[in-house]
């Protein structure tokens, strides 16, 4: 750029933006689970060969040099990764708060003892179900009795038990019986997350939108869990955008606090954008966390609203849902620019209503048999 | 909860981390998918909660330490609004 000259042209460039405050590392894709619902990217086995530890190390000092603080783990399984104990330690000594996000596969007492002991703050144990048949089915494993047994581990050790169920059309009925089992387990948290429609999600769509009915059956269980149990347990219901009439606000915009570093070091604004065509995302192999985060043209693209087209541009309402989800957005219509089309404003809206009606529908047409994450 | 009393002893709530930030320069609480990021008076109040001081011992050293009187009240107010929000716990 040759602005420097130019006061004009100095005065409305974007102010800089904050620091990368929340940080997470997929540090891997492996994973002994094949969840139907995960949003890893299809093609998850093209991508490149994994991060070394050096290179975590270098990523974790040059983010918190620059103000990052929320450090999650995850993946895949992160657990696979041998070196996590010597990742956490590194990331406890430079001041982050870390968050182990698992599945509970591979966390024995004895690597328990070790994380706790490296730093970790607190871990975020996954459930697929209340029921042994539904959770393994889900995930294509048995996995049940160990997640059971790892429960009770992360209470023994004194961490904050936060328990996330992805919800969808297979288990969303069994909200009740998900929230008595999160209360048994001694759970603090409990994130009833309806799941987001990417990666392989977005191909098992009609199997797992549950219907409005559904859904609404669901809230009210929540609510009565919650009246019950008042403070005790903290209980999150996020419900599935596709309900809304308004878009969320992903990631609180791109590049705004969000930054994603892929097994491969390639670093994104949220984990689902290397879908997005024709940009250019950066790699911590070859850029410092600085340059990504500040300077890389992958990351400054859908800062601001330039980018945007109608109705956006013009929306009073773009501060607050900036446009909603550019992933969503090239999924449903082909164009990330475009406005979520979960906006009744967008004249892409009717795509999103046609999917809920189908899943209204008493029994949904559904030709393509489900489908497990799994190698390919 | 009960009404806080200036003898009570308020530490920082289970699973959470208070910390000064430079990038942010304030104090942060932290917790689980979350971050508060606190104001100056709030991050003063916070750091002397930990356990061992009651309420009109952090009450004196802030008056102290800022040379100024009569922040009982807003202590007091401080520390049940962070209670209700499970920011401080009351030591037993």
């Amino acid at each position: 750029m040759n602005a420097t000259a130019n006061p004009v042209a100095d005065a409305i460039v974007t102010p800089r933006p904050g620091p990368p405050l929340w940080l997470l590392f997929e540090l891997t894709y492996k994973c002994p689970l094949h969840c139907v619902f995960c949003y890893n990217p299809i093609d998850f086995t093209r991508t490149g060969t994994e991060l070394t530890t050096e290179d975590w190390i270098r990523v974790l000092r040059q983010a918190r040099a620059l103000g990052s603080v929320q450090l999650g783990l995850s993946g895949g399984e992160p657990l696979v990764r041998d070196d996590l104990e010597l990742i956490v330690a590194e990331a406890h000594a430079l001041g982050f708060y870390i968050n182990l996000i698992t599945s509970g596969v591979g966390l024995t007492e004895a690597r328990l003892q070790a994380l706790k002991r490296a730093g970790l703050d607190h871990i975020q144990l996954s459930f697929q179900d209340s029921t042994r048949e539904m959770n393994d089915f889900l995930s294509s494993t048995r996995t049940f009795e160990l997640k059971s047994k790892v429960a009770k581990l992360i209470k023994k050790y004194d961490y904050p038990m936060v328990l996330n169920v992805v919800l969808h059309r297979l288990n969303i009925d069994h909200v009740e019986e998900i929230l008595r089992m999160a209360e048994e387990m001694g759970a603090d948290y409990v994130e009833l997350a309806n799941t987001q429609y990417y990666g392989w999600a977005a191909r098992n769509r009609d199997h797992l939108l549950p219907s409005r009915e559904q859904l609404q059956r669901a809230e009210a269980a929540t609510q009565r869990f919650r009246d019950k149990v008042g403070q005790r347990i903290r209980v999150f219901f996020v419900v599935p955008d596709y309900f809304e009439r308004r878009p969320k606000p992903c990631m609180n915009g791109l590049g705004s606090i969000f930054l994603t570093i892929t097994p491969d070091g390639t670093a994104l604004p949220c984990h689902a954008a290397r879908m997005l065509p024709g940009i250019d995302f950066p790699n911590v192999r070859t850029s410092s966390v600085e340059s990504v985060w500040y300077d890389s043209s992958g990351f400054n693209h859908f800062r601001g609203d330039s980018w945007m087209k109608e109705p956006c541009r013009s929306c009073p309402e773009k501060a607050k849902d900036f446009g909603g989800c550019r992933c969503q957005a090239y999924m449903l219509t082909g164009d990330a620019a475009n406005a979520d089309p979960v906006c009744d404003l967008s004249p892409h809206h009717h795509l999103v209503t046609a999917a809920v009606a189908r899943a209204d529908a008493p029994r949904p047409a559904v030709e393509k048999p489900l489908i497990f994450r799994d190698h390919r | 909860m009960g009404t806080i009393t200036p003898s009570l002893r308020p530490a920082i709530g289970r699973g959470l981390r208070l910390q000064w930030e430079p990038a942010q320069n304030a104090h942060v609480l932290l917790y689980p998918e979350g971050m508060i990021k606190l104001n100056g008076s709030a991050g003063e109040i916070m750091k002397r909660c930990d356990g061992s001081r009651t309420i009109a011992e952090i009450t004196a050293d802030l008056e102290r330490t800022f040379a100024t009187t009569d922040l009982a009240n807003d202590v007091c107010a401080f520390v049940s609004m962070a209670v209700d929000k499970q920011w401080l716990v009351i030591q037993s």
